[in-house]
């Protein structure tokens, strides 16, 4: 009578054990040469450079130009990362980015302005972030590494700029390249599966008044470092000393 | 004697249904290759070792900014995913299957989306 091991799928349960011990012995794949796999691969893709600590991504917006009753930013930005959820509770929805209006009582002066991730060089949310989720890339875009965040929101306390929102729901709809999900915390990413593509955010494409520049802070013949060394420009906050990626104009 | 009889009985009935048991257990997944052709990684690899690859490419793409790598997820349900649903995960689903099967919790689709090729109607018809 065979024994009940013996029964067992015993020539797939090998060539398991035999690849994994392959693997195991470091670089397998000088063992598969019968696929030569690797190097196949190698030839299929060549992935990218990544991000570069000689670029500084940031943002300049004019808000002389901007009009308040226009929300095309908000609705580029819903659009390109799909932010699409109906939600029971309107206030748990997730900003991104969202429209101000301003007034001062003195003198009854108005602006209007889009207000979104900061993107600092000295995040807050970096700062208290317990497991490391919350991240700053080499190139300054100040992202939420989903895999590792619990969920737990100090960041969302800690942001001076309230840009950050918790995703309360499961969610079915999500652009492929840009992954969110329910119990992390998330916020504006400079659009950072465009800007690696080489494009501009969604919003600054979107706006109608271009009143949304985009580019390299650290280069000096971009045009957003240009208007910033002539123009006079305002950090949100700038007290705060957190060298913003976000600079506004006409504040 | 009547007793040993029938222990011995009982015996022989557990060692002949014994096979029976162990041959029946969970049925096996359906595995639907949608695209058949050339996976990054011979089968045995890829059984092995998917997570891994997935997880370190994860890890270079999002914190580094590489892109492009030869392990993704977008890249796994472009050959992987169902014709007739479009996804990876439910009845025979690619991933689904197996994960069930083995009782391995399936999370990645939480937050990415699993349908290849997906396009939220709203988002399809304001692109400019």
């Amino acid at each position: 009578m065979k024994e009940p091991q013996d029964l067992i799928d015993n020539k797939s349960r090998r060539s398991f054990v035999g690849t994994a011990a392959v693997a195991g012995a470091g670089l397998g794949a000088l063992a598969i040469a019968p696929g030569l796999h690797l190097i196949q691969v190698s030839e299929a893709s060549t992935p990218s450079q990544g991000a570069s600590s000689k670029v500084r991504w940031g943002m300049l917006i004019d808000t002389t130009k901007c009009a308040s009753d226009c929300d095309a930013c908000v609705k580029a930005c819903a659009t390109e990362n799909g932010i699409n959820e109906t939600l029971k509770d309107a206030r748990q929805g997730s900003q991104w980015i969202r429209k101000i209006d301003l007034k001062n009582p003195k003198t009854g002066q108005e602006h209007s302005l889009p207000m979104l991730c900061q993107h600092c060089e000295h995040p807050p949310c970096v700062d208290v972030c317990p497991t490391g989720a919350s991240m700053k890339r080499a190139d300054g875009i100040v992202l939420v590494d989903r895999h590792i965040c619990i969920g737990c929101r100090y960041c969302m306390l800690a942001c001076p700029y309230k840009a950050r929102s918790l995703v309360h729901m499961p969610l079915t709809t999500q652009n492929p390249e840009v992954p969110r999900g329910q119990g992390c915390v998330e916020s504006c990413t400079f659009c950072v599966q465009r800007v690696d593509k080489g494009l501009k955010p969604a919003c600054v494409e979107s706006c109608p008044e271009g009143a949304m520049l985009f580019g390299d802070l650290n280069d000096p013949n971009s045009e957003v470092a240009q208007r910033i060394a002539k123009e006079k420009t305002t950090q949100v906050r700038g007290d705060l000393k957190l060298n913003l990626g976000v600079r506004y104009q006409g504040i | 004697m009547a007793i040993m009889n029938r222990m011995l009985v009982g015996l022989a009935a557990i060692l002949l249904l014994a096979p029976v048991f162990a041959t029946a257990g969970a049925p096996k997944p359906t595995i639907k290759i949608e695209n058949p052709g050339q996976c990054i990684a011979p089968v045995a690899e890829m059984r092995v070792n998917h997570m891994e690859m997935l997880k370190h490419s994860r890890d270079r793409t999002m914190r580094q900014g590489i892109r492009g790598e030869k392990a993704s997820l977008n890249g796994c349900i472009e050959c992987h995913a169902s014709k007739t649903t479009g996804s990876v995960l439910g009845k025979d689903g690619f991933c689904q299957e197996c994960h069930t099967y083995s009782a391995v919790k399936l999370d990645c689709w939480d937050c990415h989306q699993p349908k290849a090729g997906y396009k939220h109607a709203e988002a399809a018809g304001a692109k400019p």
